[in-house]
């Protein structure tokens, strides 16, 4: 009988080109759970926090959970783990699609790769068999047509990871792509993976996933489906209108950042929402392995200037290629969308990239020549060939694909950088959702909605409506989601199951297929303890507590428009509060009691 | 009448919970490889397929196996491998058009879709948006035909 667990890592030496297997140390897979958990601790363990993230003793981890790979909660998840080339933090980044599952079917838990091959390889799994072999003919290829190349060569049921142009030219914000659709996609995971000249992983895994408690998981299996096809937000919200459904909600809760957060509503924000995709180039709605929710949007463009099919876009990358650029050019978006997902970039990133260099071209900081056309808010077309001459490494694509604070940096004015740790916001204000102000400036990987997703509480009232513009009680709360993240992420579950789960339910299917008796309270303090291990990371690091703040604009330049007009984020208020919740010292510092606690000193 | 797994691919996600609950129910793993119905994601045309035995009327597998190890429940309409008959010669993994039945290495012997037994089938148990139906009619064939005939109606206009 199994443990959700093989007990098995691959060990790929690209300076050797050589592949181990070796035992799991399954004490720190009891202590961290397993994914970004687990990665982060091997990441900590053999990896200098002060080293070059795109040099070679970074290492590149590819982690499942317990869970992947099993049913009941949308249990396809994996997660890639390495120190970020965009940030200088740890990087952490989740996917779905079929490659997690495939991975855990080949009998390994995880993949550890390091060194720097001497040039382009791909690393082939079949099962309990490893090989690196030659990928110069894979290389300058796009994720789809690597894809395509390997199955055809390797197996057809193969699953595939790969990265694009984008990683190979290092663009700081480079993504890697399994299944053609789904993303590992922030943090410049990709980037890594291009310089250590890794074009893809490709597995056929035909093994399975074992549980502790055969009916004791499928008992709580059930449970868990139910709770999610009942809940309005996975059982009909998100099935129908995908993430999207928040572009219409954000805006009329005068939120969406708009022209590089210079508003926070868009006057045409409908043409860019869940509903208007369905009406346009939405085929049909589609799940992860395992999933029951079915988010992704399963798209074709049929516009007269643009064509192609994918998944996508989501809520994030329809206001970062649409409202944040002043952009409702819904083609132009969902061309520009599946760009991102052939070069392998990150959407969110790239789009407020472009909106930075928007702002610049307004203020006159960079020019017609520069740039090679005019770059005004709203110009859909300047937006979609920028993307493409990112993809490209072509001319001004080359400072894009810096991302937005090393770009504005470059003309003297990092504040029009829309970031925190040089990581770009995503799709909510800071000034309009303060918790989520909060959640930017502490985030472990820089501006980011998933690590701790107040947008529930504040907007939507889940579990329970909080004021938005309150910042009493935000610290806790920030923390207890920051928490539960890290769980779920470590698990293997995917996020979004939360809208209608929480942690007891989590703790169930994670007891039942490992066999352990944790208690909810256990696998809270196991969140926190991932939380902590990842600071301490960050701070060995060189990131000082000095970058838990946000951008000018946020602190300072209150709304100008909206239901939320007037209000500026009030951070500094909020910020004692959370690292006294948090058990740090004044300066954000990780107590030595603190980390006693945890297990961590 | 006898009950069968019915599919109605439109609703289908690709999801691959029929996969992972039959290997689970009937294995022990979550081991699509293993499972006894297939659900096929076809990405380029986004459609997603689901296939599983369809219990023949006159199986090829059944008048294929040497050994008299398959048999047909008259009631039931069930198709079963006797596992103690079964010697593992795989004539009926040739045998069968659709690719239907199996051979594991594990037990040595054909393994191919039951119905769960007496038992709910467990695909359609976990199927989250009901794209698998366990019915004696066949419910999707009947909505397609309602379908069609609504349109013939609404062309008809007022008389």
């Amino acid at each position: 009988m199994g443990n959700g667990w093989h007990g098995k890592l691959l060990r790929v030496n690209l300076n050797e080109k050589s592949c181990t297997t070796e035992a799991l140390n399954m004490d720190w897979a009891a202590a961290y759970i397993g994914g970004r958990g687990l990665a982060t601790k091997y990441l900590t363990e053999e990896v200098d926090p002060a080293t070059d993230a795109l040099g070679i003793d970074n290492k590149l981890i590819f982690a499942t959970g317990p869970l992947t790979g099993t049913y009941g909660a949308a249990n396809g998840r994996y997660m890639v783990v390495t120190k970020s080339p965009l940030t200088g933090t740890v990087a952490c980044s989740n996917s779905g699609g079929y490659f997690p599952c495939e991975l855990k079917y080949s009998g390994f838990d995880m993949i550890i790769v390091e060194g720097k091959a001497a040039t382009p390889l791909y690393l082939k799994i079949h099962n309990q068999q490893a090989e690196l072999v030659d990928a110069g003919h894979l290389w300058g290829k796009t994720t789809d047509e690597t894809e395509d190349l390997i199955r055809a060569e390797f197996h057809g049921d193969a699953k595939v990871a790969c990265i694009g142009p984008a990683g190979e030219n290092q663009v700081r914000f480079a993504c890697i792509i399994n299944d053609k659709h789904r993303a590992a996609g922030r943090s410049g995971v990709g980037t890594v993976m291009g310089s250590k000249n890794l074009k893809a992983i490709a597995v056929r895994g035909t093994g399975g996933v074992t549980a502790a408690s055969p009916t004791g998981f499928r008992e709580a299996a059930r449970e868990t489906l139910k709770m999610l096809r009942q809940h309005p937000v996975t059982g009909e919200g998100l099935p129908a209108l995908g993430t999207a459904i928040l572009v219409n909600i954000i805006n009329q809760s005068g939120a969406l950042p708009t022209n590089n957060s210079q508003f926070g509503t868009f006057d045409k924000a409908e043409d860019i929402s869940g509903e208007r995709l369905v009406q346009t180039y939405l085929k049909r709605n589609k799940g992860c392995m395992g999933c029951v929710i079915a988010c992704g949007r399963v798209t074709k463009l049929t516009d007269a200037r643009f064509t192609g099919k994918g998944e996508g876009p989501e809520y994030e990358t329809l206001w970062s290629l649409g409202a944040t650029c002043g952009i409702s050019d819904m083609a132009a978006i969902v061309k520009a969308n599946y760009l991102c997902d052939e070069y392998g970039m990150d959407t969110i990133t790239i789009g407020s990239t472009v909106a930075c260099a928007m702002e610049l071209f307004q203020r006159g900081l960079i020019t017609e020549a520069e740039v090679g056309m005019p770059l005004n808010f709203g110009d859909s077309d300047a937006m979609v060939k920028l993307v493409e001459m990112t993809g490209k490494g072509e001319g001004f694509g080359k400072k894009i694909g810096l991302g937005s604070y090393r770009l504005a940096d470059s003309y003297g004015v990092p504040e029009l950088s829309m970031s925190v740790k040089k990581q770009e916001f995503p799709a909510y204000d800071g000034r309009a959702i303060q918790g989520m102000g909060l959640e930017y400036a502490t985030s472990n990987r820089g501006a980011c909605h998933v690590r701790g997703y107040l947008v529930s509480p504040e907007i939507l009232g889940l579990p329970e409506k909080l004021d938005p513009q309150a910042i009493e009680g935000k610290a806790a709360w920030a923390k207890a989601f920051q928490d539960v993240t890290a769980l779920v992420d470590s698990a293997g579950v995917c996020l979004f199951t939360t809208f209608s789960i929480g942690v007891p339910q989590v703790t169930k299917l994670l007891n039942a297929i490992t066999g352990s008796t944790c208690s909810d309270d256990q696998m809270m303090v196991a969140g926190d303890r991932i939380w902590n291990m990842e600071r301490l990371f960050n701070l060995k690091a060189g990131i000082s507590p000095a970058q838990d703040t946000l951008p000018k604009r946020i602190l300072s330049e209150p709304l100008p428009d909206g239901p939320m007009k007037g209000v500026v984020s009030r951070l500094p208020e909020m910020l004692p509060d959370y690292y006294s919740v948090r058990g740090w010292d004044v300066q954000g510092i990780p107590t030595t009691e603190k980390l006693q606690t945890l297990g961590l000193a | 009448m006898q009950k069968l797994i019915r599919i109605e691919p439109s609703k289908c996600i690709g999801c691959k919970s029929c996969e992972l609950a039959c290997s689970f129910r009937h294995r022990g793993e979550f081991a699509p490889s293993k499972s006894r119905i297939i659900n096929e994601v076809f990405m380029d045309d986004a459609q997603f397929i689901t296939v599983t035995c369809m219990q023949c009327d006159d199986p090829w597998c059944l008048k294929a196996c040497p050994k008299g190890a398959i048999d047909k429940d008259v009631k039931s309409g069930i198709v079963t491998v006797d596992e103690l008959k079964c010697v593992g010669c795989r004539t009926c993994v040739s045998a069968c058009p659709f690719g239907m039945i199996k051979y594991l290495p594990e037990t040595g012997k054909a393994d191919k879709c039951n119905l769960c037994g007496s038992d709910f089938p467990e695909c359609v148990a976990f199927c989250p948006t009901h794209c698998l139906k366990f019915s004696e009619e066949d419910l999707p064939l009947r909505e397609k035909v309602l379908k069609f005939a609504r349109t013939m109606k609404d062309g008809q206009g007022e008389v």
